[in-house]
């Protein structure tokens, strides 16, 4: 905890971000605890702070109060989802379907009920749901239920912690000022991480920012993977190495142990 | 104390991997077995990537093989030759077994056939090693501790290119331990297992090796055959997770070291007996996975992978 405070405060970018102006007055102006996660062996999770202000040279006009969504996204990559059925008395693998692009890592925090705070018109135009942010066009039409597919990687994910919807846990203030946080798991993939927060009044986007978070392994961690692609034939030699000396110190200690 | 995994790309808890090796190395020090049947499928379920899983393993089992190899030597109940012989065998069998896995690959439902694998051959030695040790310990009290005489006398000693095993006290063809070693490194190679569970019975009634030294042999042989199956892993498929390897073979060696030395205080009937009845057991978990409906009948891979 002491060490993820201590990197927070190191990596404190206070950089913001003015975002490009849309047809509102109203802008996000951002902030992050941290805008990259470093992976390190005991690595258990982190929690990025997303803080940021509405920027408006007017006053803050009247009617539907300002709602916030704050989404990050991990890398997307196409899944190969299987179905099992029985055969022959035996569960095995029958269809399967290619889910072209579902994010590793979805976490999504809205300041209010999902519904409320954005349009299902909306939530199709920029992708923010869930089920809206796997993609699955190639979805072969002679399987039965291709659409279930897609579900079973949302519930998957969402069993494994990798997707999440977190309803009021966007907290704004004065329609100016708002605050989340988003937990990132122990079982990261690597990669460029993108958070997006999007201003909504009445259901409908008024501003919307974009930002990179990059995951990266760092120190025996990075050591290790890229060692293990690039010279997989050393670093064979090394894991069997290790293997026998291990095997022999566990030997000749028990015997030591055993003389004395 | 969670860990996280630079291959596997999970955290997990260390002191669990080091207990899981523990008790693992124990079984693979009192049976002469690498425990891989029994490790790969735990670390499935406790989330490691299966890919990952598998190559670690061979990797691992080097460690708690090595260890409790070098017990063995001390007490002289390993057969050199016998093993080398073996594991000339292995190694063609396991190149071989590579070729097979890869040509089922592109066929598909490679998973399904490696489950059936395991559960064919853990169910008919489990089941053939409990029938005979309850036959051999009933005789063993009827008779007062008299053992019936081996029944070598077949086919086996009718082969030609005889070689004598003076550990093994055998005078035998080099074809049936080389045809052993060939098979045991097939399936080894299948089942991204050491395949010391095969390995132990075909010693023990095949070969008719009395058992003192069946388990060191085994461990000696299993040694290459692992390290080949981890260097094939590491170079093609980049699955070895070397710090999950370290964890469980630090657990792995301890066990070992104290499942040799519980080996020593039990009778071999009941040794045969214990891992038929392990061997019942994981068979039977595996079936029931196979027969009952799964909770998720969904899974997911990455693209063009298993």
């Amino acid at each position: 905890m002491i060490r993820s405070f201590a990197l927070s405060l190191a990596l404190a970018c206070v950089a913001s971000f003015a975002s490009p102006t849309q047809a509102g007055e109203e802008e996000v102006v951002l902030g992050l605890s941290q805008d990259r996660v470093a992976i390190t062996a005991n690595f258990d999770g982190d929690e990025i702070l997303i803080f940021g202000a509405v920027k408006r040279e007017t006053p803050i006009p009247d009617g539907d109060p300002l709602q916030v969504i704050v989404a990050v996204s991990g890398p997307e990559s196409a899944v190969n989802v299987r179905r099992k059925e029985k055969r022959l008395g035996i569960w095995v693998n029958t269809d399967s379907v290619l889910v072209d692009s579902a994010p590793s890592f979805y976490a999504i925090a809205t300041s209010a009920p999902f519904g409320q705070v954005i349009s299902d018109t909306e939530d199709l135009r920029y992708r923010v749901s869930i089920a809206r942010a796997i993609r699955s066009v190639g979805a072969a039409m002679h399987i039965r239920g291709a659409q279930d597919f897609a579900e079973a990687v949302v519930r998957i994910r969402e069993n494994e912690g990798l997707y999440s919807l977190r309803e009021n846990t966007v907290a704004v203030d004065q329609q100016t000022l708002f605050r989340s946080a988003i937990e990132m798991p122990a079982d990261l993939t690597e990669g460029e991480y993108t958070a997006r927060i999007l201003l909504t009044r009445g259901g409908k986007v008024v501003s919307s920012l974009e930002t990179g978070i990059d995951v990266r392994k760092v120190g025996l961690e990075r050591f290790l993977y890229a060692l293990s692609r690039e010279q997989p034939f050393i670093y064979g030699l090394m894991s069997l190495a290790i293997a026998i000396a291990a095997g022999w110190g566990a030997s000749a200690a028990f015997r030591l142990l055993r003389n004395n | 104390m969670q860990i996280y995994l630079p291959i596997a790309e999970v955290s997990v808890n260390a002191f669990l991997l080091l207990g899981l090796g523990g008790i693992v190395g124990i079984l693979s020090g009192m049976f002469g077995v690498g425990g891989g049947f029994l490790m790969t499928p735990l670390l499935f379920f406790i989330g490691i990537p299966p890919v990952v899983a598998v190559a670690t393993e061979a990797n691992q089992i080097v460690a708690s093989s090595f260890s409790g190899v070098l017990a063995h030597f001390r007490r002289r109940t390993v057969d050199i030759k016998m093993g080398m012989v073996l594991q000339v065998g292995g190694l063609i069998g396991a190149a071989l077994g590579v070729v097979v896995f890869n040509y089922l690959k592109s066929l598909g439902q490679v998973d399904l056939l490696v489950t059936l694998c395991y559960v064919v051959f853990l169910g008919v030695v489990g089941t053939l090693m409990f029938i005979e040790s309850l036959n051999a310990i009933f005789k063993s009290k009827r008779s007062g501790g008299a053992r019936a005489p081996r029944r070598q006398r077949g086919w086996i000693h009718a082969l030609p290119f005889k070689m004598r095993f003076r550990t093994s006290g055998l005078y035998i063809s080099v074809i049936p331990p080389i045809l052993v070693g060939v098979a045991v490194g097939i399936l080894a190679a299948i089942m991204g297992v050491g395949g010391g569970f095969i390995m132990v019975p075909a010693m023990i009634y095949i070969l008719g090796m009395p058992t003192k030294v069946v388990v060191g042999t085994s461990l000696f042989q299993i040694i290459l055959v692992t390290a080949f199956t981890t260097m094939l892993h590491a170079t093609t498929n980049y699955t070895v997770d070397i710090v999950l390897a370290v964890l469980l073979l630090i657990g792995g060696v301890i066990g070992a070291q104290i499942g040799t030395r519980i080996g020593v205080y039990l009778k071999a009937e009941q040794l045969r007996i214990l891992l038929a009845l392990m061997v019942i057991l994981v068979c039977v978990k595996l079936g029931l996975d196979l027969l009952l409906m799964p909770s998720e009948l969904y899974s997911l891979g990455a693209e063009g992978g298993h």
